[in-house]
């Protein structure tokens, strides 16, 4: 039989605002470029995780949006273990392909950095993620035109139907250049909001 | 020798981004891996890539980086022998 799922916690990072569950959070200079506005939230929320500042943009929008959904959601780090995480987004790693392509165009001057060319795919941010709260569940990372609220659906549901996850981390992060948008939340059986597709897209939309 | 050193400090902190250190905040004798900075397996990577590029140093045997990147102190004294510019 086909379980309800629930929502434990969304949020959401867009035009220099970070809410979660609804609630506004933070709301920074519009003249900030998303480097500068993602390390200010990383000081202001006080995160020891040097590493931040060695990911790419995708990461760094990927991992303080997990870091507001985990810390929303009040979990034993044990729970947390078993994610699933379903993440989507337009540009892939394009933001960072571009960087690796300016280390390689000259043939004069060719020194592709190893540190820059390890984000060139999407899904590293998942490790980032995954290492961060030391995740050990499936994981896929799709690339789509648009946000697709079914398809998220559908494979979050998956896992849980499976008990491939007990929780799964779903959304969209996506960034290209100084555009940046990022809706992620997290499932499960047990959640304070009923959770559906009809319902996310809402969130999504309006929020 | 001591410019050098200040150079690769600064050079260190901005292309690894060490965003929780300054140039004070690293001595000559400080491991640059495991308990010191804390540097990982692309951070080294990375220095290859700086000794090339900014010292004409192409280090091939991974065995003469473990050697080269104990500390800043090290790295200065091979950089210093071995640069070609």
């Amino acid at each position: 039989m086909k379980k309800n799922l629930n929502t434990i916690a969304y949020c959401r990072i867009k035009n220099h605002t970070i809410s979660v569950n609804g609630k506004l959070l933070y709301t920074k200079d519009s003249q900030l470029t998303f480097p500068e506005f993602a390390k200010q939230v990383y000081k202001e929320k006080n995160i020891a995780y040097p590493k931040f500042f060695k990911m790419d943009n995708l990461s760094k929008l990927g991992f303080l949006a997990s870091e507001f959904i985990f810390e929303a959601a009040k979990l034993d780090s044990d729970i947390i273990k078993n994610t699933g995480i379903v993440l989507s987004n337009r540009a892939s790693s394009l933001d960072t392909d571009r960087k690796h392509q300016e280390t390689i165009n000259d043939k004069n001057n060719y020194y592709p950095s190893p540190a820059v060319f390890v984000y060139t795919l999407a899904n590293i941010m998942i490790g980032e993620i995954s290492i961060r709260h030391q995740i050990k569940g499936e994981n896929v990372f799709f690339v789509a035109e648009q946000f697709n609220e079914i398809l998220l659906e559908q494979y979050a549901s998956s896992l849980i139907q499976n008990k491939k996850s007990d929780l799964v981390l779903c959304g969209w992060v996506d960034i290209d250049k100084d555009k940046y948008d990022a809706f992620m939340y997290l499932v499960a059986e047990e959640g304070p909001q009923k959770y559906s597709k009809e319902i996310i897209k809402k969130i999504y939309t309006e929020d | 020798m001591d410019a050098l050193k200040k150079e690769l400090k600064e050079s260190i902190i901005e292309q690894l981004n060490l965003e929780d250190f300054s140039v004070d905040d690293i001595a000559d004798d400080d491991a640059l891996f495991g308990d010191g900075l804390g540097l990982d397996s692309i951070d080294a990577l990375e220095l290859i890539v700086m000794l090339d590029k900014d010292y004409g140093i192409k280090l091939t045997d991974p065995n003469e980086g473990k050697a080269v990147f104990v500390s800043v102190e090290v790295l200065a004294k091979y950089i210093t022998d071995n640069r070609t510019k």
